[in-house]
């Protein structure tokens, strides 16, 4: 069980965020490049400085700026994996395996890590140098260099994003499997969201130094409440508040949706359901309002379309009706979404 | 691989500038004794000079290996009011008058020095005019050569490796014993090959500060400038092999100082 609290000024990166991670779960820190993802992850190893800490592993404190106690790096029970692999090059794959063991004095060092390079496949690279790897073997190594110190904790900087897409899947797969085997708290850092859905129980949203929003993964999916995690899943996300039914959206646009109940909310509204017209529509729609096209991509049959306007939103249509309504920029276009299309959640 | 044309002004100032170099070098070839190099250079005081040479050099080295590489790992890492101007002071000797050097070294460790007469009265050392006065004058020469050359490959090398191996649980020994020190090796392994050259040719701090003893200070350059009066075959001779001796170290080092392209 790890317990997290950090906070520092890094730079322009003001972070304070505190993340906790359960012994069976593997937590994915997630968020745009710059929110300080990594810098969290070498805060908990030690690796940076801490204006003010709280970190917690298993019970024992290895830091707290209140007490001061500051366990350092090479003494916190922590495996990391790193973004490059960072294989020491002067040293053959087993030593680099069994370099953790040797410096706690353990005898069997070469033994132990002879048996780890064979647990993730590469036992006959052990004499070889860390250059004579393909990337995602690389990665592997470094997998087994931060298991074999059996850490109580292990934390994973963006393992998979310096390889190429054949080797990512190759090393996600293996990922798997010893993320699973392993029993401690694990704690991912990435910027992909597939990495993150692919590996992890559970998401923490990382966005300029703060977390904006955790919980499991389809529940972040479903419901999200940053810009970010909306523009990740392809939905449109609104904020504002709600009363008797009716939001007041930020910039001054109402929605109108159902069981909104009163109070600070966010809405969501999914592309498909914006529909685009030339002129009024006529009708049920209860949420209509004018705006102007900014830009139009089609990808493949479909098209994403940016309207800008009283309330920004983009829109999901088929490449024909984009023809048919003769859908350019700077188009004038009038936008409807049903009531029941908005989904609504307590901000 | 076509050349580009070069205008003849430039041309003709380029052919000159190399012959400034080649020219003396192809009057030792000439000029060497052929019929009695192995007596010049066997002669009792020139495999004396030569012995000593080898002796005071690499005691020079060892010593600023010992000595730079920590003051290395100091200014490439260290932050502290005035590191500049110490920096930049151990690093004058590079472009002092040698001779100056020697002057200095007399000034602050000679028998009636600032340190030296400390030392003589409290230990009876007296360092002037001794083989440790020229390893001393030749470390003061020498060693800035390899302290920048270590500063520069530690300030270059990627510190992330550091960190991976602190994370395996290496305390700070370890991590520079098994990892900052490989890592670094390429650029120590150079700074030791030239401050060696710089220590075997040094002259000017050695006989200002060492004199010209046979067998306790004299060597090899300053047995070639004495040799020069009397033996002018075992200069030429000698001077050829020290000219070797320089030429494999810039083959030593030949993928810091020579394109290769």
């Amino acid at each position: 069980m790890l317990s997290a609290q950090i906070r520092l000024h890094l730079g322009t990166l003001d972070l304070d965020a505190t993340i906790e991670a359960a012994q069976d779960e593997i937590v994915a820190l997630l968020g745009p490049n710059g929110a300080g993802k990594t810098t969290f992850l070498r805060a908990v190893a030690g690796l940076v400085r801490s204006d003010r800490a709280r970190v917690v592993l298993d019970d024992v404190v290895l830091e707290d700026t209140d007490l001061g106690v500051r366990v350092p790096t090479e003494r916190r029970p922590i495996g990391i994996v790193f973004q490059q692999h960072l294989l020491f090059p002067h040293l053959t794959v087993l030593e680099n395996v069994a370099f953790g063991l040797q410096a706690r004095h353990r005898r069997d060092a070469r033994v132990a890590a002879a048996r780890w390079l064979e647990r993730v496949g590469l036992g006959k690279y052990a004499n070889a140098r860390p250059s004579a790897l393909s990337g995602g073997e690389a990665q592997r190594v470094a997998l087994a260099r931060a298991l074999a110190i059996d850490p109580r904790l292990l934390l994973l900087d963006e393992p998979l994003s310096a390889l190429d897409a054949t080797a990512r899947v190759e090393v996600r797969r293996e990922l798997r499997r010893h993320l699973a085997s392993f029993s401690g708290a694990r704690l991912l850092v990435t910027h992909d969201p597939l990495e993150a859905a692919a590996l992890a129980d559970r998401l923490v949203i990382l966005e300029s130094g703060r977390v904006v929003q955790s919980g499991p993964v389809d529940e972040v999916t479903r419901h999200p409440r940053s810009r970010f995690v909306a523009d990740l899943v392809g939905v449109n996300l609104l904020r504002g508040r709600a009363e008797s039914g009716v939001i007041a959206v930020e910039g001054g646009q109402q929605i109108t949706a159902l069981d909104a109940d009163d109070g600070e909310v966010f809405a969501v509204i999914h592309p498909r359901s914006v529909a685009i017209h030339r002129v009024h529509p006529e009708g049920t729609p209860r949420n209509v309002w004018r705006g102007t096209v900014r830009s139009v991509d089609l990808i493949g049959e479909r098209a994403r379309v940016a309207i800008g306007g009283s309330l920004p939103i983009v829109a999901e249509v088929t490449a024909s009706s984009v023809r048919d309504l003769d859908l350019r920029e700077h188009a004038e276009v009038w936008l409807s979404v049903k009531a029941a299309e908005v989904g609504v959640y307590p901000a | 691989m076509t050349s580009e044309p070069i205008p003849r002004p430039f041309a003709i100032l380029a052919g000159l500038a190399a012959a400034l170099f080649l020219l003396p070098l192809v009057g030792l070839l000439v000029r060497f004794p052929f019929a009695d190099a192995v007596g010049a250079l066997t002669s009792p005081e020139i495999v004396t000079a030569a012995w000593l040479s080898v002796v005071t050099s690499l005691s020079a080295t060892a010593l600023s290996i010992v000595l730079g590489v920590p003051l290395a790992i100091v200014y490439a890492r260290a932050q502290f009011r005035g590191l500049r101007v110490i920096r930049a002071l151990t690093t004058l000797p590079m472009v002092l008058p040698p001779v100056v050097g020697g002057v200095a070294l007399l000034v602050a460790f000679g028998r009636r020095g600032l340190v030296g007469q400390f030392l003589d009265s409290a230990f009876g050392i007296r360092i002037p005019f001794t083989t440790a006065a020229a390893v001393l004058a030749a470390t003061f020469v020498a060693m800035p050569f390899l302290v920048l050359t270590v500063e520069a490959g530690l300030r270059s090398m990627d510190r992330r490796y550091e960190e991976a191996a602190r994370s395996l649980g290496a305390d700070r020994w370890t991590v520079f014993r098994r990892v900052t020190l490989p890592l670094v090796a390429p650029s120590l392994y150079a700074g030791a090959v030239l401050c060696w050259a710089r220590a075997l040719g040094e002259f000017g701090a050695t006989i200002t500060f060492a004199g010209n003893v046979p067998g306790s200070t004299q060597t090899l350059p300053l047995a070639v400038y004495l040799a020069l009066e009397t033996r002018p075959d075992a200069a030429i001779a000698l001077s050829l092999v020290l000219l070797l001796l320089s030429l494999i170290v810039l083959v030593a080092l030949r993928d810091r100082y020579l394109p290769t392209t």
